[in-house]
């Protein structure tokens, strides 16, 4: 229990915590408000408010239909945190799946680990471009090609922590006790390999969220009239000089999200690893 | 040396037959008749069935997988649906603009970041350091195409210096060349920048606080030389190592950059092959990038096996 107390107490004097956990929260927060506190519907054009730059009564302005930037920001960032949040997760998940049997079972270890080589051959935001046009346009399906792209990485983060984990002695003590493959993984291996999977998860999130607005600025992300950042950017490209906000706003909503949650990485894993700590102070 | 470069070779043929198999695999998840994705609901059954001949579905899934890998050895990639020419022409011709673009990026990156790295290293925990380590960390957040977008913008309004988009030939004009990828390939760069600062900062840090490095400062050796052919030389050793990844990354963000920047290149063309669902398109710009990236890192492995003799002993 001290230890825990300790390790929170470390967390929150970590300046790259804090600022990133800020950040992150004040991001998740207004997503989460975004029905209520949207001035307009996110959807809905308005033929007397075409173009109109920021002003008090549409902060961020309105794109060529009338519709409200600032509405359509926070709508989008509740699909893009979403589909983010779901990815890490996903990720986490298959990483750790696919990690674990690899770094547990030598006997896996190479073919599944060349299985991976050969997906992180293609760039991962190629791969996920790929995956979501064949599979077709929806959000679950850019969920699956984000997740696909991201999990090769996350399983040889996990694999090469359960390595070290797997020759230590008190691996050896369980088995002496008798315990099983699956208890010895989970309740021994993973517990321990939980850190730096918890700062990969921060990472992917973020790539999450850059990766689906550029898929959705391509035109493979979720299909329209949903606002994402991608999607906003996208329309608002052709009027980059006339209208600049429309651009401008969401890139900066991706921005501050994607800042944050690196923050909040850096700074988990400073405290979590201080083995790989950027800080040598 | 030698043994080391079979071995090496040896072991990159697995990774080669998944990768294509992959690329093979992709048709195969397209969701019922890849054929009537590609055409529209409009299309004859004649049209439908042509199309199907072209992608090989009217034949069993072995036989189709055994014709692309012959096919394949010969280095044909099959034909694209939409602009009806080889795939393997359509990626050769465009290939060059893309690959000129990922190394500039590269080298803009590589330069800058160790140069930004290794100033907040030698001005460790002061208004420098932070200062360009925030802005390494404000360079890696950054959507790339969007900084593209805002660049385009910035210098369409203030500055128009250089042109926003479009794509001048190096052999037509080599100077309005290097000014049409400007900007393309600092947006590009950015993030890259981000990762490269940030690890020579880390690896600086860690090389100048060792024993050698006091020794030869305690011989009097000048400052500049000891940071340099001391401490950079040896923190060069982890950024060469993941030089071959940020290839891989620089090859996709130069896809999306193309398609920000109206360049004609490979990028543009997978895109739009994305878009139409030219299957055979989206496999063949697949399997170069993978091969491209491959061969990066084969030729990383071999840098790193010189630098290192206990690479090519262990």
């Amino acid at each position: 229990m001290t230890n825990r107390a300790s390790f929170f107490r470390r967390l929150l004097s970590n300046r790259s915590f804090t600022i990133g956990a800020a950040l992150v929260g004040l991001v998740l927060l207004l997503a989460l408000l975004a029905g209520y506190i949207a001035p307009f519907d996110p959807l809905k054009g308005n033929f007397r408010a075409r173009m109109m730059a920021p002003n008090p009564q549409h902060w961020m302005g309105t794109d060529q239909f009338g519709r409200d930037i600032l509405s359509r920001v926070l709508h989008g960032a509740r699909i893009s945190l979403q589909i983010g949040f779901m990815v890490a997760l996903i990720t986490a998940a298959s990483g750790v799946l696919i990690g674990a049997t690899s770094g547990y079972f030598r006997r896996l270890d190479g073919p599944i680990m060349r299985l991976m080589d050969a997906f992180m051959a293609f760039p991962s935001i190629i791969l996920a471009i790929a995956i979501s046009s064949v599979l077709g346009a929806s959000v679950v399906n850019v969920v699956i090609a984000l997740s696909i792209a991201a999990t090769p990485h996350t399983a040889r983060i996990v694999r090469a922590s359960v390595m070290v984990v797997r020759e230590m002695e008190f691996v050896e003590a369980a088995r002496a006790l008798g315990a099983g493959h699956t208890r010895i993984l989970l309740r021994h291996i993973l517990a321990n390999a939980m850190a730096p999977l918890m700062v990969r998860m921060t990472y992917v999130f973020a790539v999450a969220i850059l990766n689906e607005a550029v898929l959705s600025f391509i035109g493979v992300g979720p299909p329209p009239p949903a606002p994402t950042f991608g999607a906003i950017i996208a329309n608002g490209r052709d009027f980059i000089v006339a209208a600049p906000w429309i651009t401008v706003a969401p890139g900066l909503a991706i921005l501050l999200s994607v800042l944050g949650l690196n923050l909040l990485g850096d700074g988990l894993r400073d405290v979590l690893d201080p083995r790989m700590s950027v800080n040598t102070r | 040396m030698v043994r080391f470069i079979i071995r090496r070779l040896l072991a990159s043929i697995p990774v080669l037959l998944l990768v294509s198999m992959i690329t093979f695999g992709l048709l195969w998840l397209v969701p019922g008749d890849p054929a009537s994705i590609f055409l529209d609901a409009s299309a004859t059954a004649e049209a439908l069935d042509r199309v199907r001949r072209e992608l090989g579905l009217d034949r069993p899934f072995l036989v189709r997988m055994g014709e692309w890998y012959l096919r394949l050895l010969q280095g044909d990639l099959g034909t694209s649906l939409l602009l009806n020419r080889s795939v393997t022409e359509a990626i050769l011709e465009r290939l060059p603009i893309t690959l000129s673009l990922t190394a500039m990026a590269f080298v803009l990156a590589v330069l800058l970041g160790v140069a930004a790295g290794v100033l907040a290293a030698m001005r460790h925990g002061r208004a420098a350091d932070q200062g360009l380590m925030s802005l390494a960390l404000l360079g890696l957040s950054l959507p790339e195409f969007w900084l593209g977008l805002v660049l385009i913008w910035l210098v369409a309004v203030l500055v128009p210096i250089f042109p926003a988009g479009d794509y001048v030939a190096f052999a037509k004009d080599p100077w309005q060349w290097a000014r049409h990828l400007a900007l393309p390939t600092f947006s590009l760069a950015c993030i890259q920048m981000g990762f490269v600062a940030r690890m020579t900062r880390s690896s600086m840090l860690e090389v100048l606080s060792q024993d050698f490095i006091r020794t030869a400062r305690a011989k009097g050796l000048p400052e500049p030389y000891v940071v340099l052919r001391h401490g950079l030389v040896n923190a060069m050793v982890p950024i060469v190592t993941v030089m071959g990844i940020m290839v891989g990354a620089l090859l996709g963000g130069a896809v999306v950059t193309e398609q920000v920047f109206s360049i004609p290149g490979l990028g543009r063309l997978i895109i739009g092959a994305v878009l139409s669902r030219d299957f055979p398109v989206i496999q063949g710009g697949l399997l170069f990038l993978a091969l491209i990236y491959l061969t990066v890192n084969l030729v990383v492995d071999l840098l790193y096996a010189v630098i290192d003799p206990r690479v090519r002993l262990g």
